[in-house]
């Protein structure tokens, strides 16, 4: 099952090491992280997604992140109320082929071009998890140069 | 001030009394500060004895150790006494060299990431970039070496920074948002554990290192007297209740006693405190107390339902915890009657007592500890090595006082025992402190019998000697069929070899020459090394063969 979890930490160097080994040193991979000063310019919000193979482990895991003493805070949204955003960038080939889609899409998703060459547009996608992996699907199919995405990141209701 | 002069007058202000190091170009102004400062210093032969002398230290009197060491080399070479002292909640402050703050990324000579190296087996570390910080930084490195569950904290100063000049000013109170450690128990479990007592028929407490560290032993023996529950001590619990109590029920797992292993299996109440069920403890999780509802007194939330599920977890400081649970018990009309269960459990005492084959012709090392123990009148400082040796110690010697038992539990370093030792006495000149050490592990750290004659610190070391690993030749010989691949060891000869570096050394071949070697050693003002060369293929009984339920141990009696 996948987790969202959030932490707040001490905005100092070496805590990004200190989180991601806790997940290294099991084997577990981050899906996404992404960090960002908060109103504190003291503290940084991490937002970590993860497969969880086991809920044990997760739990463990999560436990040994609170304990890290530059650590402030751990929340796990999974089965709390939140809003969540994903940023993607996606360069997309301009093809004689696919014009039709790129409007398509365009009207259906909440996406806008950013930059539009000759050969390529660049689009700017903010959207939430489920609908993002659908974009990316829809995306895919119309033939992407290149895609870059932030990563997750969630505040409570 | 200088960096340098700031680190001093830091360790001044924490009341420092020794510092175990070994200098290199990384840490030469601070060694250059040192020349006048006015705490003790010690050199060891290698930077890993530093770090196992300094935890011999913190582990003997509660207090933090220090070590220091150059960059590179000399910092890797403590990794060793710092994940020994991690998994055993050992509060140590390590110091490390580190080259010029511009350099560092650079592969420069004698640079490793110490920070990087050392972030899983410390409990925090720090890069000190600005000798501003260094103060503050060495305040919050000692405030969390001691607090909370204790641990190592590395903290790594370059070179440029030891040279940098500020104002010194220490800081007097620390507060750190992140770092919280709950030291009282919540009063909402108390209450749950307290129920569960008064309705418990057969209650085991399993007591750890917890103990120890939070000073909670007054209170152990108190809260199991008020509730007449037996007590098993694990390794790193012992002296936490007195080994010679009528409720005792000595070491549990896997070399542990049969009765302890016994109880447990049958209680239906397991009140552990401070202690993380080391798999080394528990054997196979599904048949482990498998009738108990647990009670788990722990500082550290994550060692709660890590290795087994826990019905009433109770996270704070185990002397406040236990004075907590006296308290609430103390209001209770009555408890129930075990008495059937303590006949039960005397029983098992009885029919399976620790013991081994004696012999007139080979020397037995069970025979040397209870010697020792009887000599010593179990009042000295046992510093043990790992494998046999360690266990043979748990096993033989007992133990009535907390701090008196010093031995790698968690990492079970070999090589840990002789540094450690020399940590303890240094502390506690006034003590009698023995190693127990195999041929072995005595040979990992051999070379710090120059630091015993340097500084004539009257460490007593016992060698039993088998001529193998023996713990590992033991498991070939049970589970590999007698092939003893890389344990047979072909030995120095230990007498010469101390003899060599300044110490006295003594041979014992006969079991009727043992008790006249221990006075020997014992009445010697130095050092001395006393080299029993025992029975060779002695094995550590009762034991339960890994991944087994610990109800079903073999070899009552080798």
């Amino acid at each position: 099952m996948k987790h969202t979890i959030q932490a707040l930490v001490e905005n100092k160097f070496g805590v990004l090491a200190r989180v991601a080994s806790l997940f290294s040193a099991r084997g577990y991979n981050i899906e996404s992280l992404a960090v960002g000063e908060t109103q504190d310019s003291s503290i940084s919000c991490m937002t970590i997604v993860v497969d969880a193979e086991d809920e044990r482990i997760l739990e463990q895991i999560k436990k040994q992140l609170h304990k890290l003493i530059d650590v402030v805070t751990v929340v796990d949204f999974t089965r709390k109320e939140y809003v969540d955003r994903e940023l993607l960038l996606v360069k997309v080939f301009k093809r004689e082929d696919n014009q039709k889609d790129i409007e398509h899409f365009l009207k259906k998703y909440p996406a806008k071009i950013i930059e539009d060459k000759k050969e390529y547009s660049i689009l700017e996608v903010c959207e939430e998890r489920h609908q993002a992996e659908e974009i990316v699907r829809e995306l895919k199919r119309i033939g992407i140069k290149e895609l870059v995405r932030t990563g997750r990141i969630a505040i409570s209701r | 001030m200088k960096g340098a002069q700031i680190f001093i007058e830091s360790l001044i202000k924490e009341k420092v009394e020794v510092i175990f190091g070994y200098p290199g170009g990384s840490v030469l102004p601070i060694f250059d500060c040192l020349y006048d400062a006015p705490f003790k210093f010690i050199l060891p032969r290698h930077e890993q004895a530093a770090a196992h002398a300094a935890d011999g230290y913190a582990r003997s009197t509660g207090k933090v150790g220090v070590c220091i060491a150059t960059s590179g080399p000399g910092a890797t070479n403590l990794t060793t006494g710092i994940a020994t002292a991690y998994m055993d909640s050992v509060p140590i402050v390590a110091f490390t060299g580190q080259v010029k703050t511009q350099l560092i990324g650079n592969d420069a000579f004698q640079e490793a990431d110490v920070t990087g190296v050392t972030r899983s087996i410390s409990k925090h570390n720090y890069l000190v970039k600005d000798v501003k910080d260094l103060a503050p930084t060495i305040k919050e490195a000692f405030y969390i070496a001691r607090s909370g569950r204790p641990g190592p904290v590395v903290v790594d100063l370059p070179v440029d920074v030891q040279m940098q000049e500020t104002e010194f000013s220490y800081p007097r109170e620390i507060e750190l948002r992140s770092y919280r450690p709950t030291y009282f128990g919540h009063p909402g479990q108390i209450k749950k554990a307290v129920k569960a007592i008064s309705k418990a028929k057969r209650p085991v407490i399993i007591a750890g290192g917890g103990v120890i560290i939070a000073g909670a032993a007054n209170e152990l023996r108190h809260f199991a007297q008020a509730i007449k529950a037996p007590v098993t001590t694990t390794l790193m619990g012992f002296g936490g209740f007195p080994s010679t109590h009528k409720l005792a029920l000595g070491m549990p797992g896997m070399h542990g006693t049969m009765y302890a292993n016994m109880a447990i299996t049958e209680s239906d109440l397991l009140i552990s405190v401070g202690c993380r069920f080391d798999d080394r403890v528990t054997g196979k999780i599904d048949a482990f107390a498998p009738e108990a509802k647990i009670i788990h007194i722990d500082i550290d939330p994550t060692s709660i339902s890590k290795n087994i599920n826990v019905d009433i977890p109770i996270v704070g400081d185990a002397k406040n915890i236990l004075g907590q649970l006296i308290e609430e018990i103390a209001e209770l009309k009555k408890l129930p009657d075990i008495s059937a269960w303590n006949k039960k459990i005397a029983a098992w005492k009885k029919k399976h007592p620790l013991g081994y084959r004696k012999s007139s012709t080979k020397i037995k090392p069970q025979a040397i500890l209870e010697e020792l123990y009887k000599q010593t009148k179990g009042k000295a400082i046992i510093v043990t090595e790992v494998g046999q040796n360690q266990m043979w110690a748990s096993q033989f010697y007992k133990y009535d006082y907390p701090r008196h038992f010093l031995s790698s539990g968690g990492l079970g370093t070999m090589g840990y025992g002789f540094p450690a030792a020399i940590g303890a006495k240094v502390a506690n000149p006034e003590k009698e402190v023995v190693v127990i050490a195999g041929d072995g592990s005595f040979q990992m750290n051999i070379q710090e019998l120059a630091t015993l004659a340097t500084y004539n610190i009257a460490v007593k070391v016992i060698i039993l000697n088998n001529h193998y690993l023996g713990m590992v030749r033991q498991w070939q010989q049970l589970f590999y069929n007698r092939r003893y691949s890389g344990t047979p060891l072909k030995n120095p000869n230990f007498v010469k070899v101390a003899g060599g570096f300044g110490v006295k050394g003594i041979k014992v071949t006969k079991p009727t020459e043992v008790k006249k070697a221990i006075k020997t050693m014992l009445s010697s003002k130095s050092g001395v090394i006393a080299d029993f060369w025992i029975e060779e293929e002695e094995n550590v009984f009762p034991m339960v063969p890994a991944g087994e339920a610990i109800n079903r141990m073999i070899g009552g009696m080798a």
